[in-house]
């Protein structure tokens, strides 16, 4: 009743922010301080942008974002775990006129999925996936993922993730981008305004890779994960911005010359 | 239409595209390798989708994928691959999408070998994957009969939206028999009210497997339930051989169940009163067909390439009214006709006994000290 109310006083001419057309009117079940929202949006305000939400197809994960569909609105499959880019490819094959994005966490991408991952990159398939990297598992409480930091505690690295005993962690983008097949992997961050409108321009750009039938692209977002990290929500932006940055550091990892010449 | 001389696997191939296949896609697997290969010429050819996969599991929801956009797809395999697919068979029965899937069986379990077995029985038929779901399956006993159920299994996997196996063993995919191969047909893209094809003046869908409320959950259980009872009342198939008057039927499916009719044929020759049922689909079981036969025979023998996994089945049509007796065949091995002729030998000879298990005396057959 009070939004509503609030929604009514805005005249549409002052009107400078509102709900993306493919975003549905849907409160989130995403824990307060948690990323996946912004994510979320972005998306659904490149598909407004682009004006391609009706012919796009979601692959949703298992992680915190099986229910991306609940928030995104466009038509959408939820895979099993760590198969979404396998099943955004069979969709991409049988539809190569629709636009196709897997969203994935780093549990379901980088672990168990990591062969699919690599795989379609390898394939140059046509899709594209956004990548939430925030070093652990989220949905099953704050396990240790593939992307968790050496000396992080998660409820699987108690005394925190000892690189002897339990390896390093994995730069996704970075690795992807040694792939003939890739046509555009970048990392961005959703910890600050300006990081989040350089997030949205590469989602924006990832898309249009796919359109143009450029290859396989990618966006991996540093992203927040507060109630497993035990952190409050400001101090989860500044714990990602001190850790996270250093070892996963912002950038374009690969831009293919067809991607670089095309103007958006 | 011609007769040709046709390999197994390939013709398998060439029926599902000639019944309007849209996409294929699978992995390199010992003994169904050629269908992947034959598919891998004929689909792009025809301007098809074929996708040789990373993996078993890649390849099954690539399958899961294509399902969902209402296009005719398959995807085949032998057991250990098969064993790989099963997380995403039983995704696709959650989801309720058509998909076809050809499991050309091998000797196991583990890596096993790569000679014809019917180990898979109870794992395409009663399980594989987790939750409850079962798919129809379909056994052919001849490369010919392979051909006639591939199109078939399309039919009825998108006729009830369920997964549609082919259930063939290793002798039949890599033997070549003259065959007739189906009319070219065309592909149709159906306009499914639930396919993920963009939202394009419609309200979106969403297929998913996932129903965290309890009661939805069991709503969708109950639903496949009631769809399976259907595919029970209206799919069961089986063929008959030799049985008007017959005091002993064999009970063999597959590459089994024709072996022992050529060990039937040798027996009428003798004068012994038997016959063959050969269940067709072993998902929907001939539970009821079984049952009336145990009415009409005296005694039954359950003959498989495998340690009894149908013979199960058929004690729970049978029950205990007539005796019954089992031989198998195992790690790749065929029985030849004359062992399954003796077995009926025996049985003429020597009515078994209604006590104890089959399965078991068998075993003590099969072990005991060669004199």
């Amino acid at each position: 009743m009070k939004g509503k109310a609030m929604i009514n006083i805005i005249s549409p001419k002052n009107l400078v922010y509102s709900r993306p057309k493919a975003f549905t009117d849907t409160p989130t079940h995403y824990c307060p301080g948690c990323t996946h929202g912004t994510a979320h949006r972005l998306i659904a305000e490149v598909l407004d942008e682009m004006n391609i939400a009706d012919k796009t197809i979601g692959v949703a994960p298992v992680g915190c974002a099986v229910f991306a569909y609940n928030y995104i609105d466009t038509d959408f499959v939820e895979a099993a775990h760590g198969r979404a880019p396998a099943m955004a490819t069979g969709i991409k094959r049988l539809l190569p006129d629709r636009v196709v994005f897997a969203y994935q966490g780093d549990g379901d991408l980088a672990s168990i999925g990591m062969a699919e991952t690599v795989h379609a990159a390898a394939r140059g398939e046509n899709i594209t996936v956004i990548f939430i990297n925030n070093t652990n598992y989220g949905m099953t409480g704050g396990q240790m993922a593939p992307t968790t930091l050496p000396g992080q505690k998660t409820t699987t690295s108690p005394n925190g993730r000892d690189v002897e005993l339990q390896g390093y962690p994995i730069r996704v983008a970075e690795m992807l981008a040694t792939l003939e097949g890739v046509g555009y992997v970048v990392r961005r961050s959703l910890h600050d305004p300006k990081n989040i409108r350089l997030a949205k321009k590469a989602i924006r750009t990832a898309f249009e890779v796919q359109v143009r039938g450029l290859g396989f692209s990618m966006v991996e977002l540093l992203s927040t994960c507060s109630t497993n990290w035990g952190l409050t929500p400001v101090e989860s932006l500044k714990w990602l911005e001190e850790h996270m940055l250093p070892y996963y550091p912002l950038g374009d990892y690969k831009i293919a010359p067809s991607v670089a010449a095309v103007k958006i | 239409m011609t007769r040709e001389l046709w390999k197994g696997n390939e013709a398998i191939a060439e029926a599902a595209i000639r019944a309007g296949l849209e996409g294929y896609f699978g992995y390199p697997i010992t003994p169904q390798t050629e269908t992947l290969e034959w598919m891998s010429r004929r689909m792009p050819e025809l301007g098809r989708i074929f996708l040789q996969a990373e993996s078993e599991p890649a390849a099954i929801n690539m399958v899961y994928g294509a399902a969902c956009t209402g296009a005719r797809v398959m995807t085949s395999s032998s057991s250990p691959g098969i064993s790989l697919m099963m997380e995403g068979l039983s995704y696709i029965a959650g989801t309720e999408v058509p998909v076809v899937l050809v499991d050309v069986m091998r000797g196991g379990p583990g890596l096993g070998n790569i000679a014809p077995s019917q180990g898979d029985y109870n794992q395409i038929c009663h399980g594989g994957g987790h939750g409850d779901y079962h798919p129809i399956v379909l056994a052919p006993a001849s490369v010919q009969e392979a051909v006639d159920l591939v199109p078939l299994a399309f039919d009825l996997a998108e006729k009830y939206l369920n997964i549609a196996c082919v259930l063939l063993d290793g002798s039949i995919g890599q033997m070549m028999e003259p065959v007739e191969l189906p009319e070219m047909r065309p592909v149709v893209r159906k306009e499914y009210a639930w396919a993920t094809t963009g939202a394009k003046d419609r309200s979106r869908h969403v297929l998913t497997s996932i129903y965290l409320e309890v009661g939805l959950e069991e709503e969708v259980n109950l639903r496949l339930l009631k769809r399976w009872e259907a595919i029970k009342a209206n799919e069961v198939r089986f063929k008959e051989y030799y049985l008007d008057d017959a005091e002993i039927a064999v009970i063999g499916f597959g590459t089994a169940g024709r072996v022992a009719l050529s060990a039937v044929r040798a027996a009428r020759a003798q004068g012994i009163k038997v016959g063959l049922f050969r269940p067709i689909s072993v998902s929907p079981y001939p539970y009821q067909q079984v049952a009336a036969l145990a009415e009409r025979v005296k005694s039954l023998l359950v003959v498989e390439m495998n340690t009894g996994q149908m013979l199960e089945d058929v004690r729970l049509a049978v029950s205990r009214r007539i005796p019954i007796e089992f031989y198998g065949r195992l790690g790749g091995v065929v029985p030849f006709p004359d062992e399954i002729l003796g077995e009926i030998q025996r049985i003429a000879k020597q009515p078994p006994s209604l006590e104890g298990h089959p399965a078991q005396r068998w075993l003590e057959r099969m072990t005991a000290p060669q004199r």
